[in-house]
């Protein structure tokens, strides 16, 4: 089965293939184009062909070869209207690994290449490497803008990489955590820097065991936020702390419970108020230890983790109060999560946000058929993957959830509504109105 | 150095400029938000070029109610540029005060992109820009080659030169790739054709390493040998060859193109050049002829002007090369300021010949008024007069191009879309031809 793709930080290849079979064609060259051709993670792409012959049946196909050297791969149906074009924003692919008008489906519906065999129509399948395309173009992916600096952090015992955009600043900060499974992760503060953000990817759970003992309470995460807000470039009040899965989780104990420090801003994807990470990792780790028992596993032996902390908890020790929380929150939630029950955890907070009156703070974003993992748009969607676990080094098939097409339709419309929501809340503007989307 | 007081701002300016990665051909947007209402800002635009000089740019605006400014649709009210001019930044550019004199912007590493810096200031400035912290700052990446453009040396057949090679498997329609008597290898303009989808042979012939740096040895064959190698190529369809030459470079593909049985191009692209030069004999014979007449016309800056060295254009047939034999499609680019080669009086005469001779449906000259001399591709600084070395004789001197910066930018901009479109529709398109495709 397949690894996550460590997609690189300075770009990552996407050949633009175009096949044909069978048919001749004289005396014409299929003009194939991908602009931009250098293009940021999150920009759209347009994918023309022209100089076809009507009516023609093509296969457009991509390719990636990531730094693990794994190859990944997508595929579309089309065929060439009467002036022999394809355009991939608004014809409908007509099968392949996704259907429909997708501008974007080339990308955020690859798979990793399974075995070949040679297919031998107009339309097809497999047995990419075995033909030779018609046309290729190749365009590069970059999560770093030209112009950001990356910065290696260790100081007071904090370990992260501090992303920083290009001029004079100053600018609004970010904290970045990821989840559960541990490491640096560095892609998405890279690319908050490249839309001006200063961004710091912070690593809390090292791979190294002997390490997490050292991130014992939540004086770890106060000295990597204060790094970020005493960073000569940052404005000290515009801080904003940003988590996925555990590290949702440690956005909302920080800003309900810690008293050294105060973002400006928190935006949660796929977490819950259920883990009470102001204590101890290792407290944390022994309850989830505990709750064992209650893991599922799918049809496929796959294992999921949704469960552990159904059912949600009444008494208040055991989830955080979020009556205290003071500054405007964004949830992000997969309705098909399967590894953290998030939509009831959602359910639960906005139950204790207006029984403590502070619901206006907060804003939720619920996408049906996504799964866990909502990371950055476009990038491919894995229903499960494998995930070494913390403390034992383990490794399992986790089951994430969530279905290809709503899945990357949630990365897409969750990245660009986050984005304004900490452009809204941490740049200061005279008015409120909406910036321009280029 | 100075000390930096950070005082807290009512807004936060933003520069918005997209896309940050493009190609030297490429527009982009620039926005300005998140000023003041009615704030006077300057835009400013500043590059290191490899040589190590500092090129800049500016433009004075001001913000509208809503504190944005959009450089697509305001108004420069004065800088390097003026009035509503979206790539102003890059074509206006020129050397910062204090550079050496007669500098011209040139990349000659094409496998890194040429990097741009964009401020944003407070007010309207027009020098001093070193010392002022700006409001705003980014930086955009302007490259030459496209992603998957392969770059290899040739040295084969006894030529010089550079390919640039398309992603994918071809086979492509082909370009040889030929500049002026100023000599060298450049490499640029046929990174950024292969960017476009066409094999492109830049060829080093003024001063070609194989031949032991004497143009003696550069005759038609050495032409000969460049095509050929380009006709044989596995990638590339032998029938969809063109010439692309810029001032002599045009005297080359023209002379090729009518008495060379060897060389049978497509179609030919033609840039301030001209069909005047001595039909027999090899290169050297060609600048021996030219050399006879040299005299300098001393501009009051000590400017080297030649655009009369081939005037008036001579009625003798053995003067000119005889274009009403050309078989294939011409597009002629003069600028109507060209004070180095008479580059409209020749494509007039040009006319003139191809109508008597029965061939003139086959010429297309564009013409622009105030361009000089160096049409180069979009948005590359205009400059009117550089320094330059007669590669015959190593001599250094100051030459006249001419040319206005802002027409000149235009005929850039407007001449490189129409090259393109007609390379496109000749080698591109043309179905009157077997393809040697894998089709």
């Amino acid at each position: 089965m397949s690894i996550p793709p460590s997609l690189p930080i300075c770009g990552c290849f996407c050949l633009v293939f175009f096949y044909r079979c069978l048919s001749t064609m004289v005396g014409t060259y299929p003009l194939l184009s991908v602009q931009p051709m250098r293009g940021l993670v999150d920009e759209k792409i347009q994918v023309v062909v022209r100089n076809l012959p009507p009516a023609l049946s093509v296969t457009l196909h991509s390719l990636h070869r990531s730094e693990d050297n794994d190859f990944w791969e997508a595929f579309g149906h089309y065929t060439s209207n009467d002036q022999g074009m394809v355009t991939v924003a608004k014809d409908a692919s007509l099968g392949g690994t996704y259907e429909g008008a997708e501008p974007m489906g080339l990308l955020w519906s690859m798979q990793p290449v399974p075995g070949s065999r040679t297919g031998l129509s107009g339309h097809m399948t497999e047995g990419f490497s075995k033909q030779s395309p018609l046309a290729t173009v190749v365009t590069e992916r970059w999560y770093m803008a030209p112009g950001v600096c990356r910065i290696h952090i260790r100081e007071h015992g904090v370990r992260g990489t501090l992303f920083l955009p290009p001029g004079p600043g100053p600018f609004p900060g970010v904290l970045d955590m990821w989840g559960g499974g541990g490491g640096l992760v560095e892609y998405r503060s890279c690319l908050l820097a490249s839309h001006g953000f200063v961004s710091m990817a912070l690593e809390y759970l090292s791979h190294d065991k002997n390490r997490t003992s050292d991130i014992e309470s939540t004086t770890y995460f106060e000295k990597a936020f204060r790094i970020v807000q005493e960073h000569p470039l940052v404005m000290k009040d515009r801080v904003a702390l940003f988590g996925l899965s555990l590290g949702a989780s440690v956005a909302l104990n920080l800003a309900a419970y810690s008293k050294d420090i105060s973002p400006k801003c928190c935006v949660c994807i796929s977490g819950s108020h259920v883990h009470r990470v102001n204590q101890a990792f290792s407290k944390v780790f022994r309850k989830m230890n505990k709750d064992g028992y209650k893991t599922r596993f799918d049809e496929e032996g796959r294992v999921v983790w949704r469960d552990f902390i159904l059912p949600i908890p009444t008494d208040l020790g055991e989830k955080v109060d979020m009556g205290r929380i003071k500054c405007p929150l964004m949830l992000v939630v997969g309705e098909d999560d399967q590894n953290l029950a998030t939509v009831e955890s959602a359910k639960d907070m906005t139950q204790m946000m207006r029984a403590a009156g502070n619901e206006h703070l907060l804003t939720i974003l619920q996408y049906p058929d996504a799964g866990h993992l909502i990371e950055m748009p476009y990038t491919p969607h894995f229903r499960a993957s494998s995930f070494i676990v913390q403390q034992t080094g383990q490794k399992v098939m986790v089951l994430w959830g969530g279905y290809t097409k709503p899945h990357a339709d949630a990365q897409e419309d969750f990245w660009e509504k986050s984005l304004s929501f900490l452009r809204q809340h941490l740049y200061p503007s005279p008015d409120s109105v909406p910036k321009a989307k280029l | 150095p100075t000390a930096v007081v950070r005082t807290t701002r009512a807004t936060s300016p933003m520069l918005l400029l997209h896309p940050s990665r493009g190609l030297i051909d490429e527009k982009f947007s620039l926005i300005v938000q998140n000023l003041s209402q009615i704030q006077d800002i300057t835009l400013h635009a500043l590059i290191h070029s490899d040589d190590g000089d500092y090129w800049e740019a500016f433009g004075h605006y001001v913000s509208d109610a809503t504190g944005f400014v959009n450089v697509a649709n305001d108004s420069s009210l004065g800088g390097t540029y003026d009035g509503v001019e979206p790539m102003g930044l890059l074509w206006s550019m020129r050397p910062v005060p204090g550079s050496r004199i007669g500098l011209r912007l040139r990349k000659k590493e094409v496998h890194t992109p040429m990097v741009v810096h964009i401020s944003v200031y407070r007010g309207h400035m027009s020098q001093g820009f070193r010392e002022q912290v700006a409001l705003a700052s980014v930086v955009t990446e302007r490259w030459y080659m496209a992603p998957g453009v392969r770059r290899v040396d040739i040295t084969e057949g006894g030529i010089t030169g550079t390919l640039f090679l398309p992603p994918g498997p071809g086979p492509f329609p082909a370009l040889l790739d030929l500049w002026g008597g100023g000599g060298g290898l450049v490499e640029y303009r046929s990174a950024l054709l292969s960017s476009h989808g066409f094999v492109s042979l830049a060829l080093e012939y003024m001063t070609p390493r194989t031949s032991g740096g004497s143009t003696s040895h550069v005759g038609n064959e050495y032409f000969e040998a460049a095509f050929t190698v380009l006709k044989q190529h596995p990638q590339v369809c032998g029938d969809s060859i063109a010439i692309l030459g810029l001032s002599f470079g045009t005297s080359v593909a023209l002379g090729m193109a009518v008495y060379s049985t060897v060389i049978q191009p497509r179609c030919l692209v033609c840039v301030s050049g001209s069909h005047v030069q001595p039909v027999k004999g090899s290169l050297s014979d060609v600048f021996g002829e030219i050399n006879k007449y040299v005299y300098y016309h001393m501009f009051k800056d000590n400017r080297v002007i030649w655009r009369d060295l081939l005037l008036p254009i001579p009625t003798d047939p053995t003067k000119k090369v005889d274009v009403g034999q050309l078989k294939c499609p011409v597009l002629m680019i003069v600028g109507e300021d060209d004070q180095n080669w008479p580059a409209t009086e020749s494509a007039e005469d040009m006319k003139q010949m191809m109508e008597k001779a029965g061939n003139s449906h086959l010429l297309t000259t564009l013409s622009y008024p105030g361009a000089g001399h160096l049409i180069e591709p979009p948005y590359s600084p205009h400059i009117r007069a550089s320094n330059f070395m007669v590669a015959e004789t190593k001599q250094k001197l100051v030459v006249l191009w001419g040319g206005e910066t802002a027409p000149h930018g235009h005929a850039q901009e407007d001449s490189w879309k129409k090259i393109l479109s007609f390379l496109e529709e000749h080698l591109y398109r043309s179905t009157d031809v077997t393809s040697q495709s894998n089709l």
